[in-house]
């Protein structure tokens, strides 16, 4: 069988099974299309935040992102984790009682305030819609690759799949597909691994072999590969960070931005309890963890084979040559993802650090002009199955693997999105008597359109889209959390404190991004440039949603000082909440 | 719940201090150990590299995932001690 035909095997039947649970979950009330009927088990639900959650960025960028900057980019595995403890114990139980199908309803609400609703429905729109672009092109950029259509024709079955369960399922259909397309995602990241760990360290648990020996150097498989990597002139790849303020900003924007994306919050509605969501939190944590303890040992392992493959005789000696380089490279040239470019006329590869300045002479001495080969981060997860010589099948698995990740991502942003519109926009403010099958309806149009909308910006993806992920980040993280925090922990946040909080710390963290980005990531537009010399105290405009955090809480707390504290029957609201007795199923007002 | 009573003030006072001490935790292992403290951890080798970055890349989300059950479990005897758990 070609590997074309088992690539198409393996996701064509993946797509046949989410299509069939579809069919099976059909919504048939507002409360099943919002929150899959508010019956869903802990550890389900679980594995439903984990595909959810779980984007083409964790599965096909992540591993890329830290095989490059080691260490540094450990900021990654601990945002995207660290933010479910946030989210387990100081939002999801509390937004679980309250009982009610979309978070900027229950700004609505806790804040006594129409617009400071409508506020939190902006935040959510432009936070998912960005997010949701990145999944669609990630989605196309793994169907022309594994089965050879045009990226914008794959991005059209992708949508019409999507289409069918989330439009006829919406969340009772979602959280099934997403359970399947956990397990699909979990085993295609998990099997290459523990090949490639077998392989290297004859360890079969990636997270252990990475930090156990080498088997052919006999050194542990670190200082090997920062051996590998500094006789090239790159940093050691556990090399320490000098920007530390930096990297703990960073690290707690992504914290509190995962704590505060909607889409991950409605699914803690979908349980029976308040200790339901707690539980979820922990077992969401272990499904997610699954991958992100394999991620790191992926990244290392990766960028060791990588070095090897190129200098198969050791560093000292000479790269590979051109001709002779293993098929997956060719093949990846193909994409443009991976480039060569002769620069000393030798026919070998030379690829090391040429922007070290200190390793210079050494290049020099060996008649080396400049690194040749270019390897784009995002190839490393999808290549890997090929670096390692793996069977036909584990690529296809791959494949299956990617578009689940990329597919389940999506389809929980749209429903975000499409409950935003129907619930909080069309029921909550333009025709508040809508009938509720009227408000199905309405839903299933608005999921419909979000597809479409998100369909055409995948195919057309504006040339931001690595820049817009930090702005989903940085919007949840400054606009989203506090109001939710402080809608719970508090009692005497009112609604123009609420309101002025999102504000502040919303444009704060828009115009720190776009003074360094561009406005509006047109551009040119920039007002300085996008470097560590001119950022305000060495804080990147990715790590600037902690800070408009503070300056939504700071802002918010001030505001409500000076003004009138919230009427009785909000602050009764707000001891309600907090005492899980009396948690009905999530209902309608 | 009347939300005034006695016992509901210390059942969110209990709740409070629980969290505290979980995300003090949270953040020692992840901003202390895997970040801020890392060179003084750089003595403790493991794997070929040193406990912080074990911390920063492995350690952290698995302190991580018991806090948060950890987290669940106290809150449910909580919940029964104040009697404000669910039926």
């Amino acid at each position: 069988m070609s590997q074309f035909a088992i690539n198409l095997l393996f996701v064509g039947g993946s797509f046949l099974i989410y299509i069939g649970i579809a069919v099976w979950a059909k919504a048939g009330s507002t409360s099943d299309f919002y929150v899959a009927g508010g019956g869903v088990h802990p550890v389900t639900n679980g594995m439903a935040i984990g595909a959810d959650w779980m984007s083409a960025a964790s599965f096909i960028s992540m591993a890329g992102l830290i095989a490059a900057g080691g260490y540094a980019n450990s900021t990654f595995l601990m945002g995207w984790t660290g933010g479910y403890v946030l989210l387990a114990m100081l939002l999801a139980p509390y937004l679980r009682k309250f009982g009610k199908f979309t978070v900027p309803e229950f700004i609505g609400d806790r804040y006594y305030s129409p617009n400071a609703r409508l506020i939190a429905v902006v935040c959510l729109l432009v936070a998912s819609l960005t997010y949701v672009i990145g999944q669609m092109a990630g989605a196309g950029v793994a169907f022309s690759r594994f089965l050879e259509v045009e990226a914008t024709n794959g991005l059209m079955i992708a949508a019409v799949v999507v289409f069918i369960y989330a439009v006829l399922g919406g969340m009772k259909g979602i959280t099934y597909t997403q359970v399947a397309q956990y397990c699909v995602l979990i085993v295609a990241y998990t099997i290459p691994a523990v090949f490639i760990s077998l392989q290297l360290t004859g360890n079969p648990i990636p997270g252990l072999g990475m930090f156990s020996t080498h088997t052919e150097s006999g050194l542990p498989l670190l200082e090997k590969l920062n051996q590998v990597v500094t006789d090239l002139g790159f940093r050691e790849y556990t090399a320490d960070v000098d920007n530390k303020l930096n990297m703990v900003l960073f690290t707690l924007s992504l914290m509190i931005g995962t704590a505060g994306l909607p889409h991950v919050i409605i699914r803690f509605f979908t349980v029976p309890k308040v200790s339901d969501a707690r539980w979820s939190g922990g077992w969401a944590l272990v499904f997610i963890a699954l991958l992100y303890l394999t991620a790191p040992a992926v990244a290392s392992m990766a960028r060791l084979n990588l070095m090897t493959t190129i200098y198969p005789e050791g560093t000292s000696a000479q790269p590979i040559e051109y001709d002779a380089r293993p098929a997956w490279i060719s093949t990846w040239e193909e994409t443009g993802l991976i480039t060569y470019q002769d620069k000393n006329n030798d026919g070998r590869i030379q690829l090391y650090n040429d922007a070290n300045a200190d390793f210079a002479d050494t290049a020099a001495a060996r008649g080396w002009e400049g690194n040749e080969l270019v390897v784009n981060n995002d190839i490393l997860v999808l290549a890997n199955p090929e670096i390692a010589n793996l069977p036909g099948w584990v690529i296809g698995l791959i494949a299956a693997g990617g578009l689940a990740a990329a597919l389940s991502t999506a389809a929980g942003l749209l429903l975000a999105i499409s409950s935003a519109v129907s619930h909080d926009l069309i029921k909550g403010r333009l025709n508040p008597n809508i009938s509720d099958k009227g408000e199905l309806l309405a839903a299933r149009i608005s999921m419909a359109v979000a597809i479409v909308v998100a369909t055409w910006l995948g195919a057309n993806p504006p040339g931001f889209a690595a820049q817009v992920v930090a702005l989903a980040f940085g919007i949840a993280a400054a606009s989203l959390f506090p109001a939710l925090m402080m809608g719970i922990f508090s009692k005497r946040v009112n609604n123009y404190g609420a309101s002025l909080g999102m504000l502040s710390g919303l444009l704060f963290t828009l115009i720190y991004i776009f003074v360094f980005k561009g406005w509006f990531f047109i551009p040119g537009t920039a007002n300085f440039p996008d470097t560590a010399e001119y950022w305000v105290l060495g804080i990147s405009p990715l790590s600037i949603g902690a800070i408009g955090a503070l300056v939504n809480f700071a802002v918010a707390f001030g505001v409500s000082k000076v003004t009138a504290e919230p009427p009785i029957e909000i602050q009764e609201l707000v001891e309600s909440v907090r005492y899980p007795r009396g948690a009905g199923g999530a209902q309608d007002h | 719940m009347s939300g005034h009573s006695y016992d509901a003030e210390n059942y969110w006072k209990a709740n409070l201090r629980l969290i505290f001490g979980s995300l003090i935790i949270w953040a020692l292992v992840s901003y202390g150990f895997a970040i801020l403290l890392r060179p003084m951890l750089a003595g403790i080798p493991v794997g070929g590299t040193d406990l912080g970055f074990w911390f920063a890349q492995q350690g952290s989300i698995l302190v991580f995932m018991v806090l948060i059950f950890f987290y669940a479990w106290r809150m449910n005897k909580i919940d029964e001690k104040f009697g404000v758990h669910e039926e």
